[in-house]
């Protein structure tokens, strides 16, 4: 639509003025990332001497075979993928089963469970409450503490009913009632087939919840081997616990220091890019869902 | 077309319930998670108003009406937490307009392929998660392994300072690391309301001569003003409910004095082993904040419909 070419001096000048900031804006959010990759791929010793600015300076691959060789990583990196793939297709069943039946205008007492629906987006009881109903429940320190409680979101729900009014036709249910469909026929065979781009919206964004969450699991579990990644990275990254003998002889340990900085962004690396991945593929929906979140209910 | 809902209407209650099992046994499963996972806890908040001990049930615990409210109010480090969240939140809530300019200037750029490519780089940064963002945060910021201690020393040939041993500089890392990570994905809504502007209204726009700057101003920005305010009153009603997650990671004992916000501090009281727990004192503390978010969220929303009409209730 807006053309350089076709354009009049002053919009010339706007364009070359809002493209200057926008590469600008680019570099800043890009520069991290490459940085934080071209310092995985660096020698420990060049990034003790500040050496890396933005390519790799001794190029090796030692952070992430250091990395790699530690089983609590591992460990960790199949329980993150447990709960996030459980957990996102429980949340994403329990989302659109419900945003189906809200959205039936035919339903006896539907107003009523709107409501109690929509209460829970405003208030809630607090880290305590839960707390205590997670160990009444007997779910601490086993992998339900973390798959569970944070599972139904009410307001996806809510989404995904006004995804379901606003557009499959009213039409669409009538004629599928006619050839004797029944509404659990019409919502396997027509209403979810017809509803991919807002489940694809809604694994995305309870995939990467999931997957990132670290705050449920540090409350909810003491066992280090139900740690999901987050948890260990918190202890390599942030509280430093990392095990620098486990991982080398005595005699290296200087050198193992020095490798600690690389194996920091290794991991940085390696579990950022499973969710990174995610992306192409649901692109493409990603206006049309964000916008029907916005759509006031 | 429409005789079967009508007729459907016109059957007793029970006839219609019955009608419509297969929708009720649907609705089963989300109904247990919710009252569960959600109403359950909310009874939990009557603690607020008790003297709990661990072992009890919280039906035993004796009532001490709003002793554990005084309690945070009066003690000595309330007025340090409130300031913190406030200066925290509302330096937050100040950079509520970059991603709307952003996605303005995006909308406004010519060149279809570089403008899709900054999308979707500024985007990427959604999926780096708190604990891996304070990582790299602590990672380039150290003064010697970081980009910052590298560039420093390319630029001035010596060691850099160490500026995450600086209090002060808690709240722009906060911040700051905030805008580079959220002003892609949040301005997503803002390109997906500008998508929907009538190309004929810039069209008239431009044969009456307005320049694209005049058109961002009087047409795109009018277009996408409703969305704006919807997410302004809910940016306001979050201003308290900044978050623990966040914050909890990035605190040290060097910036503690501008790091402990009203979240941390709940955690602490309930469940860190760092302080003596009371269960009860946390839960005050926490309805304490919630309360003060839902009145900021309904002042808001009345403002924004005196305003312009619009509003989420």
């Amino acid at each position: 639509m807006d053309s350089f070419k076709k354009a009049s001096r002053g919009d010339r000048v706007f364009y070359v003025v809002i493209t200057v900031f926008l590469t600008l804006f680019f570099l800043v959010v890009l520069y991290p990332c490459v940085y934080v990759v071209s310092a995985s791929i660096s020698s420990g010793a060049a990034l003790n001497a500040s050496k890396v600015t933005l390519f790799p300076v001794g190029f090796t691959l030692d952070s992430y075979k250091l990395v790699l060789a530690d089983s609590t990583v591992w460990l960790s990196y199949g329980m993150s993928l447990f709960y996030t793939i459980t957990g996102t297709f429980l949340s994403v069943a329990l989302t659109m089963c419900g945003g189906y039946v809200l959205s039936r205008d035919d339903l006896p007492g539907g107003k009523i469970f709107i409501t109690l629906f929509i209460i829970p987006m405003f208030f809630g009881g607090g880290m305590i409450p839960n707390y205590l109903l997670v160990s009444k429940l007997k779910l601490i320190n086993t992998i339900w503490a973390v798959i569970l409680p944070p599972s139904l979101s009410a307001y996806n729900l809510i989404v995904a009913r006004t995804f379901i009014r606003t557009s499959i036709p009213r039409e669409m249910f009538d004629a599928a009632n006619i050839d004797g469909a029944s509404d659990l026929r019409y919502f396997i065979s027509v209403v979810l087939p017809l509803s991919k781009a807002i489940i694809a919206v809604e694994c995305l964004f309870f995939g990467v919840g999931r997957w990132n969450t670290y705050f449920t699991p540090m409350l909810y579990l003491t066992e280090k081997k139900l740690y999901p990644l987050s948890l260990v990275i918190r202890q390599y990254l942030i509280l430093n616990k990392i095990n620098v003998d486990k991982l080398m002889d005595q005699e290296k340990a200087e050198q193992a220091l020095n490798l600690v900085a690389g194996m920091k962004y290794a991991l940085i690396v390696i579990s950022t890019v499973p969710v990174m991945m995610l992306y192409p593929f649901v692109q493409k929906h990603f206006a049309k869902g964000v916008m029907i979140g916005s759509i006031k209910g | 077309m429409n005789t079967k809902g009508n007729t459907a209407l016109r059957r007793p209650l029970g006839k219609r319930i019955l009608d419509r099992w297969q929708l009720y046994l649907l609705l089963f499963l989300p109904l247990v998670f919710l009252i569960v996972f959600s109403y359950v806890p909310m009874y939990g908040v009557v603690l607020a108003f008790k003297d709990y001990k661990a072992g009890m049930t919280i039906a035993e615990a004796p009532w001490v009406g709003l002793e554990k409210f005084t309690k945070f109010l009066t003690s000595f480090k309330f007025t340090t937490i409130l300031r913190n969240t406030l200066a925290l939140s509302f330096y937050s809530l100040a950079t509520f307009p970059i991603p709307i300019i952003f996605a303005l200037m995006l909308n406004a750029m010519p060149g279809q392929r570089y403008k899709k490519l900054i999308q979707t780089v500024t985007y990427l940064p959604y999926f780096i998660s708190t604990v891996i963002m304070i990582g790299i945060i602590l990672s380039l910021l150290n003064e010697r392994t970081g980009a910052w201690g590298s560039l420093y020393m390319n630029i001035f040939g010596r060691t850099a300072p160490n500026i995450l041993a600086k209090g002060e500089s808690f709240r722009h890392i906060y911040v700051w690391s905030g805008v580079w990570q959220s002003t892609g994905s949040g301005a997503v809504i803002y390109l997906a309301a500008l998508s929907g502007v009538d190309p004929n209204l810039h069209e008239a726009a431009m044969i009456d001569g307005a320049s694209r700057w005049q058109r961002v101003i009087h047409i795109d920005l009018p277009t996408i003003l409703q969305t704006v305010s919807i997410m302004l009153i809910l940016a306001i009603g979050n201003i308290m409910s900044v978050g623990a997650d966040k914050a909890l990671l990035m605190q040290n004992s060097m910036n503690m004095k501008y790091s402990e916000i009203i979240s941390t501090y709940e955690y602490k009281i309930g469940l860190s082993a760092d302080l003596p727990t009371d269960y009860s004192l946390s839960t005050a503390i926490g309805l304490f904040n919630s309360i003060i978010n839902f009145i900021l969220l309904i002042i808001a929303d009345r403002v924004a419909k005196k305003l312009d009409g619009s509003g989420i209730f």
